[in-house]
């Protein structure tokens, strides 16, 4: 899909967030010129092109009492690489899984994942399970849990 | 945190409606009135456990971003973070425990501008980066599960 400068605008509108109340798309709309009936269909549009992923309620991890996050990074050969992505892409608790440059020498893992979790030890003790994977054998890779958030708030495009 | 909590939580964030009246709708569905949906979205959102309703972006499709890795000492987190989180183009910034101990994501509406972006942040901190664009998705983001 090519999107519209009315689109650009629409994003512009919607990514921080719909508005409370009973017709949001249409509050969205009048700031823009368009319609109810148009905003809902250009959304849609982006949804069924992929532009936009999902849309909904998006939640913080961490107040929800999920503390416990790791990134896992894993080094894995390239040739390895799609079947171990696919392989833990499907792990119900693993949240994100990206394939990122080697930037050697400093930091060779190329297949990152993130993991939420309540308790440190549990989260640990999944990673662990996921390392006996049977894709997994060899591979190493580090686990960094997150510290103090310096800052969240969606993607603002502008 | 109630069960109709736990339920719009879990049931909505993927699929929200496409409709006139969202919020009356998601009521119907969870067989309550949209006055009490949107006063437990709103009181959500003041907690922070909701950062907000609406779209989430397939990376790539809208401007271009990349994760970024800092190796900061300790007493210098702080300060450094603070520089860092003064780009409008950052959206997230994360302690983690690793010699890079710095993580944040840096968004722009083009490749120049972030490259001119990374450039800047270098310079300004004095440290270097690791500039960790994403290759491939292997996992297509539908929300998070809260029962793992």
């Amino acid at each position: 899909m090519v999107l519209t400068e009315q689109d650009y605008q629409l994003i512009a509108e919607i990514q921080g967030g719909l508005p409370l109340s009973s017709h949001p798309y249409a509050e969205v709309g009048a700031r823009i010129g368009l319609d109810e009936g148009e905003v809902i269909e250009r959304i849609g549009l982006m949804q069924e092109s992929g532009v936009i992923k999902r849309m909904g309620l998006v939640v913080r991890h961490h107040e929800l009492g999920y503390k416990a996050n790791a990134m896992v990074v894993w080094d894995v050969p390239d040739n390895e690489l799609d079947a171990v992505g696919e392989a833990l892409g499907e792990e119900p608790c693993i949240t994100l899984c990206y394939q990122r440059p080697r930037r050697l020498p400093e930091w060779p893992y190329n297949l990152f994942t993130m993991i939420h979790g309540k308790e440190r030890k549990r989260v640990l003790d999944t990673i662990e399970s996921l390392s006996q994977l049977p894709e997994m054998e060899g591979i190493s890779y580090k686990v960094l849990f997150s510290g103090r958030r310096f800052k969240q708030r969606g993607a603002r495009y502008q | 945190m109630n069960d109709l909590e736990k339920r719009l939580l879990n049931e909505y964030q993927k699929g929200f409606p496409l409709t006139p009246s969202p919020y009356a709708d998601i009521a119907t569905k969870l067989g309550t009135s949209e006055a009490l949906v949107l006063q437990i979205l709103s009181r959500l959102q003041e907690l922070g456990v909701i950062s907000r309703i609406g779209p989430v972006f397939k990376p790539k499709r809208v401007g271009v971003s990349t994760l970024v890795a800092m190796a900061v000492p300790e007493e210098q987190l702080e300060a450094v973070a603070e520089q860092i989180n003064n780009y409008t183009e950052v959206n997230h910034n994360y302690e983690r425990e690793d010699r890079y101990n710095l993580w944040f994501v840096v968004t722009a509406s083009d490749k120049t501008h972030l490259q001119t972006v990374l450039a800047e942040m270098e310079h300004q901190t004095g440290y270097n980066l690791l500039n960790l664009p994403l290759e491939k998705q292997f996992h297509i983001d539908l929300g998070f599960p809260l029962w793992c």
